[in-house]
């Protein structure tokens, strides 16, 4: 299966601080990630606060500039990519955000909101946005007759409706989702869970999920990479890597997640930071199972 | 034997056109060393049911009926000087942000030390000895040293940990603590239950624990309370919660939580008409 999307020793480094008598410090935010995801699958990126995995999101759509690697978009780097170029690429390569509160301009009402995308690309004439906004709102599950309503007078699952209809006002193949559901209550993560599984099968989407859910993770993604200060430690199928970690600190992460079940033994992983050796390179476990051990 | 709190028909309103019914006719009891999980979807009224209990609902919140009997004291009849004694030495609490919670001008051993005089326990010297302790009880590394840091210069994980230093420090016999782990990372997470289940032995303590997780409810809870839309709709031990819900928002909640089939759609909850 050719990839989709190929990301290859992708680096950013963010400089801190500095100033007339301290020299500045380089965070390493992601260090030399390299990953492929396929046509149709669901890639889950998962890790703690800053373990990279949402700055590593941010780079493969150029939202923030990487300080080198490549990332293949149908086998062009679309780090070469001229800004027009890059604009018209992002047609084909949309995200959507995690807090639906905060990603939805206050003031511009939901129809706007979606509309946007199709005006800067030039599609349609006024009457035809207006019939393709409605179909949006429809196929994300919300009532057209709600369109001319301001982000406020929705609730948070409505709001993140909002969001996707808008990622995929330009029929995108590729949706980066960074914690989509990770601000809703667990009733509507299950609702819009289902609604990204339906589109996905609907409109043949491929996903690229960042995550700190391991649960959910399980549930939707087909291969995961697991991050740790701006490395991946570890990836593979998502069952191979929940069935037999091999990186201490997958072990510890996928140990601390409590069980829905007050009778499951706790068998608490602690992180032994001595046992990770930060520079060992991923290497092959068993068939498309890699982790960084000795 | 008389339960350590038992909440009797509270009802807590907020005061809008119309007003708002966030606590309604809500009824539980915590027994002495019970560790109780109240958990509900926000808008539940978990969190009110919470400031209600140490009465520190905010305007234009008031409670308007029912009885917080406190270690046989109703604390709704009690006025406020005795109120202040109760919220410390007798129930003390943790809040889910910490930083919220910090005064960030204030070093972490003054909060402490603020709390153990409040309550006249102790002052000056021996309030920051007994605060270094408190700081070395909730496994913050070189208590020595951390005393002085101001709460920007700790990690979440940390500022969770002197929030529970300070909730001990008069120890209390019940600790509210509200989405405690919520803004934590998961590792994190794990240490902190760790700890508040350590804690809990440590200092013989009663427990309740509002959360929107069933994770940390199956993992810290002995009976469970189910909230929502202000009422509490399954009330039974943790064990039949997980393995015999009877109410239809329990067993929807239990649904939602990713965990069956990958890929598979999730049930959810059922619409309200339905129950």
């Amino acid at each position: 299966m050719t990839p989709l999307v190929e990301v290859r020793n992708l680096v950013k480094h963010f400089e801190r601080g500095g100033g007339l008598f301290r020299g500045k410090t380089v965070v390493r935010a992601v260090d030399n990630v390299s990953f492929s995801v396929n046509q149709g699958e669901t890639y889950a990126l998962v890790g703690e606060s800053g373990s990279g995995k949402s700055t590593t999101g941010r780079c493969m759509l150029r939202l923030i500039e990487p300080s080198s690697g490549e990332v293949l978009f149908r086998g062009e780097n679309v780090l070469g990519f001229s800004s027009t170029r890059m604009r018209a690429a992002r047609r084909d390569m949309q995200m959507v955000f995690q807090d639906p509160y905060s990603s939805l301009n206050p003031r511009m009402r939901a129809f706007t909101i979606v509309e946007e995308p199709l005006i800067i690309h030039g599609i349609g004439t006024t009457a035809e946005r207006r019939d393709r906004v409605a179909g949006l709102f429809k196929l994300v599950g919300l009532d057209p007759a709600h369109l001319d309503r301001y982000p406020h007078a929705f609730s948070g699952g409505q709001r993140q409706r909002i969001g996707l209809a808008r990622a995929l006002a330009l029929n995108p193949s590729f949706i980066i989702a960074d914690e989509p559901v990770s601000a809703l209550d667990v009733s509507i993560q299950a609702q819009v869970i289902n609604l990204l599984m339906d589109l996905q099968q609907q409109l043949q989407l491929t996903y690229l999920f960042i995550a700190h859910d391991l649960r959910l993770v399980r549930h939707i993604a087909g291969r995961v990479a697991v991050m740790y200060l701006g490395r991946i430690v570890e990836m593979g199928r998502t069952a191979d890597i929940f069935a037999n970690a091999q990186h201490p600190y997958t072990q510890a992460l996928l140990s601390a997640v409590p069980a829905i079940d007050p009778d499951a033994p706790r068998a608490r992983i602690a992180l032994d930071a001595s046992r990770v050796n930060r520079d060992a390179p991923l290497r092959q476990i068993a068939e498309g199972h890699f982790a960084a051990v000795d | 034997m008389t339960p350590l709190l038992a909440v009797r028909n509270l009802r807590t309103v907020f005061d809008a056109t119309p007003p708002v019914v966030a606590v309604n006719d809500v009824s539980f009891e915590i027994h002495k060393g019970e560790t109780l999980g109240v958990v509900g979807e926000s808008g539940s009224g978990k969190s009110v049911t919470a400031f209600s209990i140490i009465r520190l609902v905010q305007e234009p919140g008031r409670i308007e009926s029912g009885q917080i009997l406190f270690q046989g004291k109703d604390l709704l009849s009690v006025p406020e000087d005795h109120m202040r004694q109760v919220r410390g030495a007798g129930i003390g609490f943790v809040f889910q942000e910490p930083m919220a919670a910090l005064n960030p001008v204030m070093r972490v051993g003054a909060h402490i030390a603020e709390a153990l005089s409040v309550h006249g326990i102790a002052s000056g010297k021996a309030a920051r000895e007994r605060a270094i302790e408190l700081l070395g009880a909730v496994r913050i590394v070189d208590a020595q040293r951390r005393v002085d840091d101001y709460p920007h210069q700790l990690s979440g994980g940390m500022r969770q940990r002197v929030m529970l230093a300070i909730a001990l420090a008069c120890k209390p016999p019940l600790v509210i603590a509200d989405e405690p782990t919520t803004a934590l990372d998961v590792t994190v997470q794990a240490q902190m239950l760790e700890l508040l289940r350590d804690m809990k032995r440590q200092f013989d303590l009663s427990l309740l624990l509002i959360t929107h997780d069933f994770g940390v409810i199956a993992e810290m809870a002995d009976r469970v309370v189910v909230m929502h839309r202000g009422k509490i709709v399954e009330q039974a031990p943790v064990r039949d919660i997980f393995r015999n819900p009877q109410h239809p928002y329990t067993k929807g909640l239990l649904a939602s939580i990713p965990g069956g089939e990958p890929g598979t759609r999730l049930k959810g909850v059922p619409s309200e008409v339905d129950w």
